[in-house]
């Protein structure tokens, strides 16, 4: 590809540049723009006209400079040593960056994807003579302490034969690992890095229903609004209403293999927040570090804006890669509307038609197409793997009617909306009962049933039920106070009371209330209903709310999550007992 | 070797056109001559083959099509760099207004900064003490932190800055000499920028302050670059000689419109009520120029101050701004209008950073668990007046009544304080419990049962005297 594939720059404007005349690049194509040689994209053609996409910034860029084609889709390079790492949007190590030029990054700058230097020490897995194709495994390293990676050969080789394999021990990610002949007679070296294009998914066999929940630990998600394994769900919320804080809890409690968090145009000192803490905290399931199953990307809001419409396609296609290893792989996007704001950005300096709001008419085809690449799926090899996707979503002034939040919650199944008064009045999480859903309850109920108890759906259906009847009798408050309510109402509202306190509201800053395991969730809801019947009997019989209230056994109940620790589940039975006394000591009081 | 161009192809509101001019760079800084040698500044904003558009800094008045000499300077934005900027005052695109002459240095920056690499920032958790309690003890304000003022018009913004400013200078244990304020002044009043002088002086903290001032009847396009000068100033002041620098950016508003009014001359297609569809990541490249970096001892806090047109949060300017800082202090007209000063609305406001930087060790243990509880009690307190605007006061139950007192004593004891008024973060909190005394211990669900026993104590509320007290032990 040496012939000239080049082009003169005509004009800049922002990120986008353009060039007059038929050009030799294609579509897609990774170009090098400038004396600065910065990265940029290919996004539109015509015989007149180039547009390039630079994702670096362009201040000093002259008319006239050189833009070279690389004759290559912008891609990602897979292979050992993406975990553990933080990247931009365009897979370029941070770290390494912050070595060339310090604190700030300034441009132009090269740095390898994958530490070139670095040796695995690696198992090989064929033999000479073995019948490979596409997703075939070949080595194996212990990439991290929590992640065994799987090397394979690239998806797009059709059937071929080993003909030669390296010998176990060290080796780079570019030393010859093992050689193929493929069926269409080409002869292939295999290393244990590969590229893939990110704005294509990488092909797997076929799609399974979930039919397993992610676990997170978070009462309100895995109780009343689960996600499956391969699944897909939306947190819209205002500023300020605690997406950010749901995602790092999900990211650190999940029991997802892999963790891909994708910073999209937010904050600096959130990523910094997440390397810091992430680095200190133990991976509940294996002890390890956290970041032994977390990559992290960060594209903040002040880094150029075309690369923070890649860098959601660059974490996608990373998941696709360690979901085709056979992991359970689930992708925090915080947040997608600065990602479509990107796009927005973008189409505004191509001057291209407005649709909703300025966003461009492509908005809900590209945030489909992102969407769908999630899925639990059989990968070629045969392995089973998963990749899930959490976007936060910001809309404008909060209002969940404007384009981004409209479109997502059309390709989403779990909608976890915040509540901006939920937020004020610090309950957290804010997820708002009433308008989240999950299109998953259904089914998962058999997992639950199964894995946790038969009475999980039910006793989830009647907490359910408690707080629909409380919204609607609380329209009857607001007009009239509680006190002239009947008894049996009070007592709606007040079990409402002690499932909002003691039960959705979760605190991320205490050591236990931070993640509880589904058994625990379930002997909490199981309590609530028993203290639920037991009152109810009691009001039927005839005893005032008022007399019911003078017992403290409400509080102690909403204060179980901070009394019965994770580990100590045997404690419950002291509750029934406790409520079992309540009952019988208001009978004996009025008797 | 100068090279220069006679003569504009086209005059725009604030932009021109240079054409037939060969190899300008984008974001380069041109400079005009006016006939009569005046000189004018200006920046390509964007660069073709044979044309540049180029937006004029000091307004476009003046200039002529065939007798403007532009000069391409070939580089960016920049300014020079020196500590000797400290006391000193400048005009919105750095030039001296105080007679003292340019600043010599051989360090020049250029403006537009560049993005800071999230792994060199560290993550920041020194609180800054105000002496406010409304800040100090519900949204804590962190070094490193850009924590906003949403105000309104006629709201005193100014003076909560201003006293932010005094009290965390001199509350601060260590020596004045490492802690300087930039100030930035876009499109103020006169009045405005004058009060803030003032004050600076009045504190002794002028020797401190670099101020940048562009006033609300000087060249709108000057105030695009304003902010970026500041910063980059604040930067240098902080990363390099090691200083703590608090930035008080007023009024982000009218920086936006400038922006606006650019976007619209150049014809490009508008998002939002007008704004650019780029106003996000142009204020991000300003609010996110605050923080800690790795091996240094400075950092740069940044306070922005933007007027919410018509009071309303939800107008592009505030909910953008939202997004980016690390939270919000949101002003309250109702309760400007009750003489609550200063009139903070707590419950939107809010400090991103205040969980890491509060607690034992930093502050006291009991400090989230109080802040969480004022927060919900408060929230309570909306319900029970909603409430009592339907059915009356006298209808109310007992508890929704203690609720109703609550609410008045924590607006008038709590967030209200006088200007001058610096307090301990000991007496915030305790002022937290004295008011939470007020209510049942059964309805504080928020905080954790050790930490409750052992600082709650009732308190009774006497009309006459309009105080809260203690209760007598029983």
């Amino acid at each position: 590809m040496s012939e000239n594939r080049t082009g003169i720059i005509y004009g800049i404007d922002g990120p986008v540049v353009s060039i007059k005349g038929t050009t030799p690049f294609r579509m897609g194509e990774m170009v090098y723009v400038g004396n600065e040689r910065l990265i940029g994209e290919v996004i539109s053609l015509s015989s007149e006209q180039t547009t390039i996409q630079v994702y670096e910034e362009t201040t000093g860029l002259r008319p006239g400079a050189v833009v070279e084609g690389s004759g290559d889709a912008i891609s990602v390079l897979l292979g050992p040593g993406i975990i553990h790492n933080i990247y931009d949007g365009i897979q370029r190590p941070l770290d390494q960056i912050a070595e060339q030029s310090g604190h700030f990054i300034t441009r132009g700058l090269r740095a390898d994807s994958l530490d070139r230097s670095r040796k695995w020490d690696i198992t090989i897995t064929v033999h000479p003579g073995d019948l490979v194709s596409g997703g075939t495994v070949i080595a194996e390293t212990p990439e991290t302490k929590s992640i065994m990676h799987r090397s394979m050969v690239p998806p797009d080789v059709p059937g071929a034969k080993v003909t030669w394999i390296a010998e176990n021990g060290p080796h780079t990610v570019t030393d010859p690992i093992v050689k193929i002949h493929r069926d269409d007679g080409i002869d292939q070296t295999l290393t244990l890095c590969q590229r893939w294009p990110i704005r294509i998914p990488r092909p797997s066999d076929s799609h399974y229903p979930a039919t397993e929940p992610m676990i997170t630990g978070q009462r309100i998600l895995d109780s009343l609004f689960p996600l499956a394994k391969g699944g897909t769900a939306a947190i819209p919320g205002g500023f300020g209403t605690g997406k950010t804080m749901l995602q790092h809890q999900i990211a650190k409690w999940s029991n997802a293999d892999i963790i891909i968090y994708i910073g999209c145009g937010e904050r600096g000192n959130e990523m910094t927040q997440v390397l810091e803490e992430f680095s200190e905290l133990e991976d509940p399931r294996t002890g390890n570090s956290l970041m032994d199953r977390t990559v992290l990307i960060a594209n903040t809001s002040n880094m150029p804006v075309a690369a923070r419409e890649a860098s959601i396609y660059t974490g996608v296609t990373l998941a696709e890669y360690y979901r085709d290893m056979g992991y359970d792989v689930a992708i925090m996007a915080d947040s997608t509307s600065r990602w479509a704001e990107a796009l927005r950005e973008l189409s505004g300096r191509l001057e291209e038609m407005p649709a909703e709001e300025g966003y461009p008419a492509y908005l809900a085809s590209r945030l489909s197409s992102f969407y769908e690449r999630a899925g639990a799926m059989r990968n070629l090899n045969g392995t089973n793997g998963s990749v899930s996707i959490i976007g936060a979503v910001s809309p404008q002034g909060g209002d969940f009617s404007e384009p981004v939040t409209m479109n997502t919650k059309r390709y989403v199944r779990c909608f976890w909306g915040l509540d901006k008064s939920l937020a004020y009045a610090r309950h957290f999480p804010a997820i708002q009962w009433m308008s989240s859903y999950s299109e998953y309850d259904h089914e998962l109920s058999g997992w639950y049933a199964e894995h946790v108890n038969p009475l999980f759906t039910r006793r989830r259906a009647e907490l359910i039920s408690i707080l629909h009847q409380e919204s609607s009798l609380n329209e009857i408050v607001k007009l009239i106070g509680s006190d002239v309510l009947p008894d049996d109402q009070k007592l709606t509202l007040e079990i409402a009371r002690v499932i909002r306190l003691g039960f959705l509201q979760q605190n991320a800053f205490h050591k236990d209330d931070t993640s509880i395991p589904l058994e625990k969730q379930f002997l909490m809801m199981d309590t609530i209903h028993y203290l639920y019947k037991k009152a109810k009997e009691l009001v039927v019989m005839g005893h005032p709310m008022s007399v019911l209230k003078e017992s403290d056994i409400f509080d102690r109940v909403i204060a179980i999550k901070y009394d019965v620790p994770n580990d100590k589940t045997e404690l419950f039975e002291d509750y029934k007992k406790a409520i079992d006394g309540f009952y019988d000591e208001v009978i004996a009081k009025n008797a | 070797m100068l090279i220069e161009y006679l003569g504009l192809s086209n005059i725009n509101g604030p932009l021109v056109v240079l054409e037939g001019v060969e190899g300008a760079a984008y974001n380069e800084v041109v400079e005009f001559t006016v006939e009569g040698g005046q000189k004018k500044l200006g920046q390509i904003v964007s660069a073709y083959k044979d044309k540049a558009v180029i937006q004029v800094f000091e307004g476009t008045d003046g200039l002529s099509l065939s007798n403007t000499r532009v000069h391409l300077t070939g580089r960016p934005m920049k300014i020079a760099l020196s500590k000797e900027m400290l006391g000193r005052t400048f005009n919105g695109i750095g030039e001296p207004l105080d007679h003292l002459g340019p600043i010599y240095s051989d360090l020049k920056r250029d403006v537009n900064g560049l993005p800071l690499n999230p792994v060199e920032r560290v993550y920041p958790r020194n609180y800054i003490r105000t002496g406010i309690s409304a800040i100090d003890g519900l949204t804590t304000l962190i070094r490193g932190q850009k924590l906003p003022v949403f105000s309104g018009n006629g709201l005193p913004h100014d003076r909560l800055a201003a006293q932010i400013v005094q009290q965390a200078s001199l509350g601060d244990a260590e020596s004045d000499e490492k802690f300087g304020i930039v100030f930035a002044a876009m499109g103020v009043k006169y009045d405005v920028a004058d009060f803030f002088r003032r004050t600076f002086q009045e504190s002794g903290a002028s020797d401190h302050v670099v101020m940048f001032m562009n006033l609300a009847n000087d060249p709108v396009i000057e105030r695009l670059i304003t902010p970026k000068i500041a910063l980059t100033t604040a930067e240098y002041l902080a990363f390099d000689c090691g200083m703590h620098i608090l930035v008080i950016l007023t009024d982000m508003t009218s920086f936006c419109e400038a922006l606006r009014e650019v976007s619209s001359s150049k014809g490009e297609i508008p998002s939002r009520k007008g704004y650019p569809g780029y106003l996000y990541s142009e204020l991000a490249t300003i609010y996110e120029r605050a923080g800690i970096v790795k091996d240094g001892s400075g950092s740069v806090t940044q306070i922005p101050i933007l007027t919410m047109p018509n009071d309303d949060i939800t107008h592009p300017i505030p909910d953008l701004t939202g997004y980016i800082t690390e939270g919000q202090i949101v002003l309250d007209r109702d309760l400007f209008g009750q003489s609550v000063y200063p009139p903070i609305s707590v419950l939107p406001s809010l400090s991103r950073l205040m969980k890491d930087g509060i607690g034992e060790g930093y502050t006291r243990e009991d400090h989230q668990d109080v802040a969480n509880q004022l927060f919900s009690c408060y929230a309570r307190v909306g319900e029970a007046r909603n409430l009592a605007s339907v059915i009356g006061e006298d209808e109310l139950s007992t508890i929704d009544k203690q609720y109703l007192i609550f609410g008045r004593q924590f607006e008038k004891q709590f967030i209200g304080q006088r200007p001058d008024e610096n307090r301990t973060i000991e007496q915030t909190l305790d002022l937290g419990w004295k008011l939470l005394g007020l209510l049942p211990k059964g309805e504080l669900d928020r905080v954790n049962t050790k930490i409750l026993d052992k600082y709650y104590r009732p308190s009774v509320y006497d009309a006459k005297t309009d105080t809260v007290n203690e209760a007598d032990p029983v």
